[in-house]
């Protein structure tokens, strides 16, 4: 069952090549980046005219992954079964694209790595029939991945432009700006600045359209690192606004917290001010 | 040049002035508070405007607090100038079209502005304009989208009375008071404003304004103000003319320092009134047979600024900020006649860290180069 039925008669008529076919896979995910994809709308049903969406759980045909134009895929590296359908799925696609932080870095769920002592036995009863890997890895960790979107979730417009250009059998340009320029542009005053409140826009790659400073809240790092990521001053700069070193940890340690960049700047500040 | 022409206006009716622009078919954008800070919006009248507020600006910071006088330009400026207003931070330059045929069509995105009078502009962002108005006006390519914008506007600037401590105007040679390139200028006193004009368009208002001659009193009390404005200011460029000194110093050790802070972030380029990077990108339609050009303010803190396959030329933020602070001061003159700083002190307040070069300079321009 797919969703390619709104393709107009004369169309069929013709001899025209097979559509591309796509997919949409979860690994460990909370599902958010499938929903942004769904949630595309009339787009999404533009789209079923121009390929066949032939796995997308969410949205719900479930066919085989054999043969795929471009794959899709939300979710970080967790189980045995993750790295085994990964594997296989890459030998299938013409283009692998991550989408989201879970798929790009690890996700939160990458916390676990960090984490130290009993973790199973601490949350679950029967930690016993909990089957997992070591650790929650990004899906790059372990095949070529050809195009990476970030954010937790991605947005649709980022999906949009990367689908379009995959369609046209092309990689679309990768954003590398940071949050602070979409800030500018879309004149938010600065919450740092105006308000001294710690934000990881500076680091952090843009793509939400800075949607947490526009609700007068600090960036959160969804996005992951940017380009040129210069954490070391700007985790100084959290010092001189009031975090104690812990808090600071935690703040590249969050969303993407294996995502190299953030992952080495948070470990700095885990056991105290790194520079005293 | 044209003759000035002087009055009067009570801060009582003050609201006349927006009401004969308004009949002159102009929208009125003049300084609000939001966000915690000052911006250009539209506005209908004085009772927009931020009155009895001014702003406490140091590196990094940006507050604003009650003050007793009541006047409504008690402060120095807001995280913009006229940038946004004329060169977008984001539009449409063309839209590309596959017809049946196969073959492209391509159509051009004009804008069409309403002429914009504003209410407020400084002394430095009038400089700031007229470097932007060489920039992307003259020549033999000027700028469509920013001429349409820039062909309709009524610019009514303010002397400055309350510095931020982050300014550094007069060492620039740029204010405190305007000096030329508006239709009105107002000195502000607690009484009101003294109106000169500085254009035909100008002249013309004040006209209908037929505002009383000012008193010699009040020429007085606004010299001093301004004396008073100019003496206040403690922050300096160590020359007007840089031009050749940074770019001999490309190895100073001093520029490591400043990249140890500098998070590369774009803040001061975006607030700077005179920079004008953009990048370019293409938005295709989802169904292949369209595609919008796109442009939006860069920066050359980005890697896209300098990228030329395979990688970018300045990779590291030393690169950028040694870019950004020698292009600003010293090859401007090169391009344009004189430096690219105005002295508004923008990229100082509004640096997430705090950086003040006015504070780097001298020590960039010292001989601590390993001689």
């Amino acid at each position: 069952m797919t969703m390619s039925g709104s393709a107009r008669p004369e169309e069929n008529s013709k001899t025209t090549p097979p559509k591309p076919r796509i997919a949409v896979l979860k690994l460990a995910s909370c599902d958010g980046c499938q929903l942004a994809f769904l949630g595309l709308g009339d787009k999404l049903l533009e789209l079923s005219g121009q390929a066949e969406i032939v796995h997308f759980a969410e949205a719900g045909p479930l066919g085989p992954l054999t043969g795929l134009d471009i794959t899709f895929i939300e979710g970080s590296l967790s189980t045995r079964e993750d790295h085994d359908m990964v594997l296989s799925v890459r030998k299938e696609s013409r283009f692998l694209v991550t989408i989201g932080a879970c798929a790009t870095s690890g996700g939160i769920q990458a916390l676990r790595n960090l984490a130290s002592g009993p973790l199973l036995s601490s949350l679950y009863p029967s930690p016993e029939v909990i089957d997992f890997l070591d650790q929650s890895t990004p899906v790059a960790s372990l095949v070529p991945v050809d195009l990476e979107l970030w954010g937790c979730p991605v947005t649709g417009d980022q999906i949009l432009l990367a689908l379009r250009s995959l369609l046209f059998g092309a990689l679309p340009p990768v954003q590398t700006d940071k949050v602070c320029l979409e800030c500018k542009r879309r004149g938010i005053a600065c919450v740092t600045v105006t308000k001294q409140i710690p934000c990881l826009g500076p680091v952090t790659l843009t793509g939400c359209g800075a949607l947490c400073p526009s609700f007068d809240r600090g960036c959160y790092g969804c996005f992951g690192p940017a380009e040129n990521p210069e954490t070391s001053s700007l985790a100084r700069s959290f010092s001189g606004l009031g975090l104690t070193p812990a808090e600071i940890a935690r703040r590249f340690l969050f969303i993407n917290s294996n995502a190299p960049a953030f992952r080495e700047e948070g470990r700095r500040w885990q056991g105290g001010d790194p520079h005293e | 040049m044209t003759e000035e022409s002087r009055g009067f206006l009570e801060r009582e009716r003050f609201r006349e002035l927006f009401d004969r622009l308004l009949v002159r078919g102009y929208q009125t954008i003049a300084p609000v508070v939001r966000d915690g800070t000052i911006v250009y919006a539209e506005v209908s009248g004085p009772e927009d405007l931020p009155r009895g507020l001014r702003d406490l600006q140091t590196p990094g910071s940006y507050r604003l607090e009650a003050e007793e006088s009541g006047r409504f330009f008690a402060w120095a400026n807001g995280p913009q100038a006229l940038k946004p207003l004329l060169f977008a931070p984001r539009e449409i330059l063309w839209e590309t079209r596959r017809e049946s045929d196969g073959a492209l069509s391509f159509s051009s995105s004009s804008p069409s502005p309403r002429p914009l009078a504003v209410i407020g502009i400084r002394a430095c962002d009038l400089s700031a304009l007229a470097l932007s108005d060489r920039h992307f006006g003259k020549g033999p390519f000027p700028d469509p989208g920013y001429a349409l914008r820039r062909r309709d506007l009524f610019l009514v600037a303010v002397d400055c009375s309350h510095l931020a401590d982050t300014c550094f105007c007069v060492s620039t040679g740029d204010g405190p008071e305007a000096q030329s390139g508006f239709d009105l200028a107002l000195g502000e006193l607690d009484s009101g404003f003294l109106v000169r004009s500085g254009s035909e368009k100008g002249r013309e208002l004040l006209r209908e304004l037929s505002l009383p001659p000012p008193e010699s009193s009040m020429e007085e009390a606004l010299k001093i103000q301004g004396d008073r404005a100019r003496s206040s200011q403690t922050r300096r460029l160590p020359s007007r003319n840089l031009q050749n000194a940074l770019a001999s110093r490309p190895d100073h050790p001093h520029w490591n320092n400043l990249a140890a802070r500098c998070l590369s972030c774009g803040n001061c380029t975006s607030v700077c009134p005179t920079c004008f990077c953009f990048s370019e990108r293409e938005e295709p339609a989802l169904d292949g047979c369209s595609s919008l050009h796109l442009r939006e303010w860069d920066s050359c803190f980005t890697a896209g600024h300098s990228y030329i396959h395979p990688a970018p030329l300045r990779g590291e933020t030393r690169f950028r900020y040694r870019q950004w602070l020698t292009h600003k001061l010293d090859y401007w003159h090169d391009q344009y006649g004189r430096s690219g700083c105005v002295g508004c002190g923008r990229c100082i307040s509004w640096c997430p860290v705090g950086i003040d070069f006015t504070e780097d300079l001298p020590l960039l321009l010292g001989e601590a180069d390993g001689h």
